[in-house]
């Protein structure tokens, strides 16, 4: 891109490119407002579709009364929430305890910021014409993109974190310290597995890695559909979902970190973690799944692109739902185990096997040899591994006062 | 514009530092330190440095303070700290010397370069293309400071060793703890 940018805080959306007037705040203004709309309606709706959709799976018939197939139930429950009487524990940090669920709201809003949900990116780099300014259907295309999913996902343990401490309470204390343990440690995996694509596609740009998987380039398979089972099961854990909701566990926990919350402050956290998972969904398909891409079917430019991104983002909706009804809750031990000596080293692993495909390219070397020396050498390594891991559960055995104190 | 950003963030940065040292609840402290570092962040945009400005949020804010918190909540050190008593004698002017040293050092800086105030938009040189933030850093990274980087890698895989083993409890260092009680 060799145009001259506007000032590149606002990253590099065309858009701006010849200064800003109002307009383009106008447009901008727009795009902000259509986005927080969008998650607001998506999340009543996304919450009616797991409940209707997990009683079909359990057999029974779910929300059914307000509106038709009980659509509105959402709603009801959202003003029921509102006009509860609202709860601030006398031990409480009131200051912290206010603030929390606005620390879990506020980064679930803006990953969505960053998430091309449409534009032709057949042959076009996604530009979209909006009341005659170019631009992209994004409400922003930072050059670092998907560094602020990792940022606001690591922003987001504060809200969990500060809302078990400032209850004054024990429990919503440990419910917090074990919630952003395990969200902490899923964050290397999802890390790691993203670094993956970001070697593929050559830039952090969400715009420009949606570029590079047109049309049918998917980044599924073009890094070889492991990362992508990695980033999915990082983003189920740090999205605090089902196998991996521990972190809440109704039958046993209360309501772990959020004991304490009621009325609206409640209602912000519920209101988090489903937008989380919407967002977080249409992050995986703009990674892994080519976003808006998909072969032209309209006769209107921009209209299949919008198609696209939706049925892809329904089905990775229908997935968490899925993984919900079906798997039963990990123990925290298991856990940890999954996300420390399986999905770490495999991702790792596996991002240095991409490498060595790309290296043996650029050399002029076999690079089907290259991948199988490369995979010899990783299979080595997990072996060694794993004997270590063997050896130590063998020595805790012996001697259960050992080791860790 | 950048100077009113570069205003706001600066007035977001000393606020937060102030907070960080005023406040009495640890903490209320770490959560002005965060406010110092997302001010921080913004700043590195300003300066175009995108790629810093992200990981700024991502270790600092995102890994470093969360440990802080880990350990005040665990440890239980939030309740409120008689801080007139100082811990180690004469620690308040030491610090006041050491502050104040800094900032005649920082002042004598800006006060005898040729550069002046800052009128570049950075001091290395500006950056030509937005997309190639990563690539500079990861170039320079990768083949003048190669060494230094491994070195560095090295070290905080030797400290993370050296803290698991100095965190794990001897089977027999117990038994010689438990049969000198018994004597």
């Amino acid at each position: 891109m060799t145009a001259v940018l506007g000032p590149s805080v606002f990253g590099l959306d065309p858009l701006y490119i010849g200064g800003v007037g109002l307009a383009e705040v106008l447009v901008t203004l727009l795009k902000v407002g259509v986005a927080f709309a969008f998650l607001l309606v998506a999340v009543m709706l996304m919450i009616w579709f797991e409940r209707k959709l997990i009683s079909d799976m359990q057999n029974r018939i779910g929300p059914s009364l307000a509106g038709p197939f009980g659509i509105f139930q959402t709603l009801a429950d959202g003003i029921k929430l509102f006009f509860k009487e609202d709860l601030i524990p006398e031990r409480s940090d009131r200051l912290v305890f206010k603030l929390a669920p606005y620390l879990s709201l506020v980064p679930a809003f803006l990953v969505f910021a960053v998430v091309p949900i449409g534009g032709d990116f057949n042959g076009g780099d996604g530009r979209v014409s909006l009341f005659g300014h170019e631009t992209f259907l994004q409400v922003s295309d930072p050059p670092v993109g998907i560094l602020l999913v990792l940022a606001l996902s690591s922003v987001a343990v504060y809200g969990v974190m500060l809302a078990g401490w400032s209850s004054g309470s024990k429990y919503p204390l440990l419910a917090s310290v074990r919630a952003s343990a395990q969200m902490v440690s899923y964050e290397a995996a999802l890390g790691l597995s993203l670094a993956a694509v970001l070697l593929k596609s050559g830039s952090l740009s969400t715009n420009q890695i949606v570029s590079e998987q047109a049309v049918w380039n998917w980044n599924l398979w073009v890094t070889w559909v492991v990362p992508m089972v990695v980033f999915l099961i990082a983003v189920t854990a740090e999205l605090n979902r089902p196998p991996f909701d521990l972190v809440e566990a109704e039958q046993e926990l209360v309501g772990g970190f959020h004991t304490e919350y009621s009325s609206i402050r409640f209602a912000l956290f519920f209101l988090a973690e489903f937008m989380n998972t919407i967002t977080m969904s249409a992050i995986i398909v703009t990674l892994f799944l080519g976003g808006p891409n998909g072969p032209d079917f309209t006769t209107v430019g921009w209209l299949s692109g919008l198609l696209w991104f939706f049925a892809k983002l329904v089905l990775f909706l229908f997935t968490f739902v899925w993984l919900r009804a079906t798997l039963p809750r990990f123990r925290y031990d298991q856990l940890m185990d999954l996300g420390w000596k399986l999905l770490i080293p495999l991702s790792l692993g596996w991002l240095l096997v991409l490498a060595s495909y790309d290296i043996a390219g650029d050399r002029g070397w076999n690079r089907a040899a290259a991948v199988i020396v490369m995979l010899a050498v990783m299979a080595a390594l997990a072996a060694l591994l794993g004997l270590a891991l063997r050896a130590a559960r063998h020595r805790r055995e012996l001697d259960p006062q050992g080791g860790f104190a | 514009m950048e100077t009113a950003i570069f205003i706001v963030c600066a007035a977001i940065v000393l606020a937060g530092a102030l907070g960080v040292v005023l406040v009495r609840n640890p903490v209320h402290a770490a959560l002005s330190l965060v406010g110092t570092l997302f001010g921080m962040a913004v700043l590195f945009l300003n300066l175009e440095a995108h790629f810093l400005a992200a990981v700024q949020i991502i270790v600092y804010a995102g890994a470093i303070v969360v440990l802080f918190l880990f350990v005040i909540m665990l440890l239980g050190v939030d309740r409120l700290e008689d801080l007139s008593v100082e811990p180690i004698a004469g620690q308040r002017v030491l610090a006041a010397v050491v502050g104040l040293g800094t900032f005649g050092l920082a002042a004598a800086v800006l006060a005898t370069s040729d550069i002046g105030l800052p009128t570049q938009p950075a001091l290395t040189g500006p950056i030509t293309d937005q997309y190639s933030n990563l690539r500079q850093i990861a170039d320079v990274l990768f083949t003048d400071y190669v060494y230094a980087f491994e070195a560095t890698a090295a070290l905080l895989t030797i400290s993370v060793v050296g803290a698991v083993v100095m965190s794990r409890r001897m089977a027999r260092d117990d038994q010689a703890r438990q049969s000198a009680q018994d004597d």
